[in-house]
């Protein structure tokens, strides 16, 4: 229970928050990381999933490579690229980003697809291009899957962007991986809280996006509230 | 794929450590999350505390866990019971979310025909809702033994045995040939038992599949 003691000691000292390796500085680089990673998931991961889920074509390749990229093992990925590519942070990022891939493309994929075909098939007869029924019905409709899946990416990303720590970068990590080579084991407890800690938070705001994105609520303020007494159905 | 060849008895001792770690709490999150699912279902304040519980406890990142809890626990940093511990929480969380939401769709109308038929409550639960719950609980599975397993692998950073180990060796004595055979061993392994979760699923739920 010492090392608890000493961890909450360290995280109530303003000294150990500042500076350039304090853990104001590490919260910041951690953050970036996961930006970075789930940026680039998303660049490829959303429009392959809202394509394939739009024209239906591909299916198979969605669920292939879903699944083979849960299976690979980042941790080794990580390494891997950091022993081939050098040290820095590009190969760390690429492996975070291939890890963000599977949870936003399921999640784009599946929300696309699960939209009410009634509701397409009006757009279509109101005469909506391709695009547009994609742009304002299917995307309006998937924004709560697609953020779900953002969410589980985030989550994911998070967690092992600590890993990064290992390849000599920066990121709460640091606190875990120094604290447990050094012995000092508070300061691993001090990265774990912290890992749990910035997890949890990220986790809340998504949730609460995922709430805002529900169609047909108006909770994202795209169109006024329809007043509940006058509603026609 | 030469340096797998040349250490065979290595990846076989890894391997049954790495399975052992991530495959244990697999099967004891399932002896909490379906017997908890079942009880809490129709418990709306208990039903709302266990998915908040499990939602957090899903939050909180594996390495995290691996160091808190021997903190908690009193066990030592490097003890497997922490990875088990840690791991069975997750599979946990995670299956019951699933259990809950397969009992959910159990059409009503079903479960009068089978009290109607005479089925006593718990019979009726093991016989008619479980089974029922199944292609839910195979989709939940796939997702928690794949995650496991690559769970394990991130634990080797803190020094907890499994095939992580040859990532970290490798990287640390700059021998990528050992990374990239323990990659295409856990890869190999994770598909494999996929593929015999989807398997089982397909055995245990023969009406999915009945003549219509």
């Amino acid at each position: 229970m010492n090392f608890v003691r000493q961890a909450i000691a360290y995280l109530l000292t303003v000294r150990n928050w500042t500076g350039p390796v304090g853990l104001a500085a590490r919260l910041a680089e951690h953050l970036e990381y996961t930006a970075i990673a789930l940026g680039a998931a998303a660049l490829i991961a959303v429009p392959l999933g809202l394509i394939i889920g739009h024209t239906r074509r591909g299916t198979l390749l969605v669920v292939g490579t879903v699944n083979a990229l849960r299976s690979l093992p980042t941790m080794g990925v990580l390494l891997l690229g950091v022993l081939l590519f050098g040290l820095g942070a590009a190969p760390t990022l690429v492996a975070l980003a291939l890890l963000g891939v599977p949870s936003l493309l399921a999640g784009t994929y599946a929300g696309v697809a699960g939209v009410d075909p009634a509701a397409v098939d009006a757009a279509r007869a109101l005469g909506m291009t391709e695009t547009q029924v994609l742009r304002r019905v299917e995307v309006p409709n998937a924004l709560p899957a697609i953020l779900g899946g953002l969410r589980n990416a985030t989550l994911q990303v998070v967690a092992t962007a600590t890993v990064a720590a290992y390849a000599s970068l920066g990121g709460l990590g640091r606190y875990l991986i120094d604290g447990i080579k050094e012995r000092q084991f508070h300061l691993a407890l001090v990265g774990a809280l912290a890992v749990a800690a910035l997890a949890l938070v990220l986790d809340g705001v998504l949730a609460a996006a995922v709430w805002a994105s529900a169609p047909g609520t108006g909770r994202l303020g795209g169109y006024p509230r329809r007043d509940r007494h006058h509603t026609c159905q | 794929m030469h340096y797998l060849l040349t250490h065979l008895d290595d990846a076989r001792a890894l391997t049954v450590v790495h399975l052992r770690l991530a495959l244990l709490p697999v099967l004891l999150g399932l002896a909490i999350a379906v017997p908890l699912a079942v009880a809490v279902q129709r418990a709306p304040l208990a039903r709302r505390l266990t998915t908040a519980t499990a939602s957090v406890v899903f939050t909180i990142p594996s390495l995290a866990l691996f160091v808190v809890l021997p903190v908690i626990l009193g066990t030592r940093l490097l003890d497997e019971a922490n990875v088990i511990v840690a791991l069975t929480s997750y599979t946990a969380a995670l299956l019951v979310r699933a259990v809950l939401e397969a009992l959910d769709t159990v059409p009503a109308t079903v479960r009068d025909a089978a009290a109607a038929l005479g089925y006593p409550k718990l019979t009726r639960i093991m016989k008619v809702d479980l089974p029922l719950a199944i292609p839910n609980l195979i989709a939940g599975l796939r997702v928690v033994v794949v995650t496991n397993i690559a769970m394990v692998s991130v634990g080797s950073v803190i020094g907890i045995g499994g095939l992580g180990a040859w990532f970290t060796e490798g990287y640390n004595t700059d021998k990528s040939d050992q990374i990239v055979a323990g990659i295409l061993l856990l890869f190999t392994l994770a598909v494999v038992i996929d593929g015999l979760i989807v398997l089982a699923g397909r055995v245990a739920t023969p009406w999915t599949r009945a003549v219509r």
